[in-house]
């Protein structure tokens, strides 16, 4: 049961990105860290397996099923993608934009079910006190929090997050990913997140994707793809890893 | 205290959904207070409760109210809320589409297009409606605004056109159609060029029945389409890629509000000219008073614009007695001072 991603291809006018693009089956209850220097592509894969975007070529298949033959509606619901600007002008109300990941398209009231969903989930994100803001009022690291709740209340099978962490402080992060991973093991899905700070991915992630020229270039745990020389010289710099007393993983990269 | 329980957020919520849900119902109540004042007011002045008593129970009053109330001040007094609904609608729908709360139903050039076609009709006596009659200005300036949209249509069917591109070509065809406008005008005669800036104006005046029937069976069509998308229009208005992201079918949600904002704009503009204004503030005040859930922002848009347009009315009438001006002049003139004193006063906490 997993993501399966194939033979992708697909490219912007006159700036093809991927061409022939394969992954190792992306399984269940695993959490991967997509990692890759700026303009490599990394938004533009999720936004193919989200289906916001359509390949020129191959296929991704869900538990064995293509996901181009999926109507957008059930695509939507099984494939979540968290998008990189979530800021929003909109006025609307933090508690509206979550349960609105859960309201039907036809319209009608929200169930007590999705209700009392929402609430949890505000609550095991710390911002269940914004609940009665309006979502112009908030920081753009407590909008990428509410965008990140209604990616969790949305409960789909893929989760893709496009660096749900860029505008979080230090705590924030910690929390945030130690959520996704619960969640990622505990509903078994897939959850695939688009990181630059590899400190963070190797400290939660249980595999990370190096993606370079168009293609997966390292596949591996974090440490295997850390270490590797084609990670090193993807982004230009030379990378270190320890442990810390504790165990932690730590990732360092200088200028070389 | 320790009996006081705060309410969860579950139940703040319901409350804010139960208080917005009043709001509707006071905006439509304030709605019927403006249209009994709007006909009571005129060469004789007749209370709003006389107005009520004779639009209730009309073998109640004397004949005289009964037929100044039903057969003279009716019309007029409906056609506004039926215009100011539509046009309340319309630019809901186009703040939602182009992500900007300064749109208006009229920004894509819908307007233009429809003075140039009944200029064209007033001046030149060319229509593409054959039946021409009662309608024929009408009909010329609705075949253009129409024709208007379907342009627009094509553009949007282009790949990789944004927001940006397609509001400059709105502006294009605004500008286009006011030179093709100005050119008729230049040469025009002296009274077909009275005639031109007098149907540009806008007037209730030319309000039938049978108008008010075609624009009630217009909203009738439109806005239970637009009730059946309001969850996919309020998911919008957090940005295409969000709402995408959420399964909304961005594009073909676009063309259909497109297609009904043409559709109310076209036809409020055949039937009483130009009237600017309403369809900006009217949402406006919507998203202040409840915010931009869909289904608390687009009937408070449509009441907004129907009280607007009621007030614009009766001050038409009320100024000078004697004296109907044209209600465009009114909307704006009128409406601004108070649409400031509103953007002043009302502090952020109250449009939740």
């Amino acid at each position: 049961m997993s993501l399966h991603i194939s033979d992708l291809s697909f490219g912007y006018r006159h700036h093809p990105l991927f061409d022939g693009l394969h992954a190792e089956p992306l399984r269940r209850g695993e959490l991967t860290a997509l990692v890759g220097p700026n303009g490599v592509g990394k938004s533009s894969l999720f936004r193919l397996v989200a289906g916001l975007l359509s390949p020129s070529g191959g296929t991704i298949s869900l538990d064995g099923n293509d996901t181009a033959r999926m109507s957008a509606r059930r695509r939507a619901e099984r494939i979540f993608l968290l998008t990189q600007h979530t800021a929003t002008r909109a006025a609307l109300g933090v508690f509206d934009v979550v349960l609105l990941a859960k309201r039907g398209w036809r319209g009608g009231k929200a169930s007590q079910e999705d209700i009392a969903h929402v609430e949890e989930m505000l609550c095991a994100l710390r911002i269940e006190h914004l609940s009665d803001r309006m979502v112009t009022e908030l920081s753009g690291g407590q909008q990428q929090l509410v965008a990140l709740c209604q990616a969790l209340v949305r409960d789909p099978d893929v989760l893709l997050l496009d660096e749900p962490t860029s505008a979080l402080d230090l705590r924030r992060q910690l929390e945030v990913m130690e959520l996704v991973q619960k969640v990622t093991r505990r509903r078994n899905i897939v959850t695939v997140a688009a990181l630059h700070d590899l400190s963070l991915a190797g400290r939660f992630a249980d595999r990370f994707l190096l993606l370079q020229d168009g293609r997966v270039a390292v596949d591996g745990t974090p440490e295997e793809v850390l270490l590797h020389r084609s990670t090193a010289d993807a982004y230009g710099v030379g990378i270190e890893i320890e442990r810390t007393s504790k165990g932690t993983l730590v990732v360092e990269s200088y200028l070389r | 205290m320790a009996d006081i329980a705060i309410p969860s957020a579950g139940e703040r919520y319901r409350r804010r959904i139960y208080r917005k849900s009043l709001f509707v119902l006071g905006a439509f109540a304030a709605l019927v207070l403006a249209v009994c004042i709007d006909i009571g007011v005129g060469p004789g002045w007749y209370s709003p409760a006389e107005v009520f008593r004779a639009l209730v129970m009309p073998d109640t009053v004397e004949p005289k109210l009964a037929i100044i109330v039903w057969d003279v001040r009716l019309p007029v007094a409906v056609m506004a809320v039926m215009i100011g609904a539509m046009l309340g609608v319309a630019g809901a729908q186009m703040q939602t589409i182009l992500h900007n709360p300064l749109a208006d139903p009229f920004t894509l050039g819908i307007s233009s297009a429809a003075s140039f076609g009944a200029a064209l009709a007033i001046a030149v006596g060319v229509g593409l409606w054959p039946a021409g009659g009662t309608f024929f200005i009408a009909a010329n300036a609705f075949i253009f605004a129409l024709g208007t949209s379907l342009v627009l249509f094509a553009f949007t069917r282009m790949r990789g056109v944004t927001i940006e591109t397609f509001v400059l070509v709105g502006i294009a065809l605004f500008f286009t159609f006011n030179a093709l406008l100005a050119f008729i005008q230049y040469h025009s005669s002296e009274s077909q060029l009275q005639q031109i800036i007098f149907w540009m104006m806008g007037s209730l005046a030319r309000a039938t029945w049978t108008k008010i029937a075609i624009c009630a069976g217009l909203l009738a069509l439109v806005v239970p389409l637009a009730w059946a998308r309001n969850s996919m229009m309020t998911a919008l208005t957090m940005g295409d890629e969000r709402a995408a992201s959420l399964g909304v079918p961005v594009a073909r949600l676009r063309l259909e509000m497109l297609a009904s904002i043409s559709l109310l704009a076209a036809t409020a503009t055949a039937f009483v000219g130009t009237i600017g204004f309403v369809g900006l503030v009217g949402p406006h005040i919507a998203r202040m008073l409840v915010g931009e859930d869909q289904r608390y922002f687009l009937p408070v848009s449509a009441a907004a614009g129907a009280i607007i347009l009621s007030a614009a009315s009766t001050l038409a009438k009320g100024i000078t007695p004697g004296v109907i001006y044209p209600i465009g002049i009114i909307t704006a003139l009128v409406g601004v001072p108070f649409f400031l004193s509103l953007v002043m006063s009302i502090r952020r906490e109250t449009w939740r």
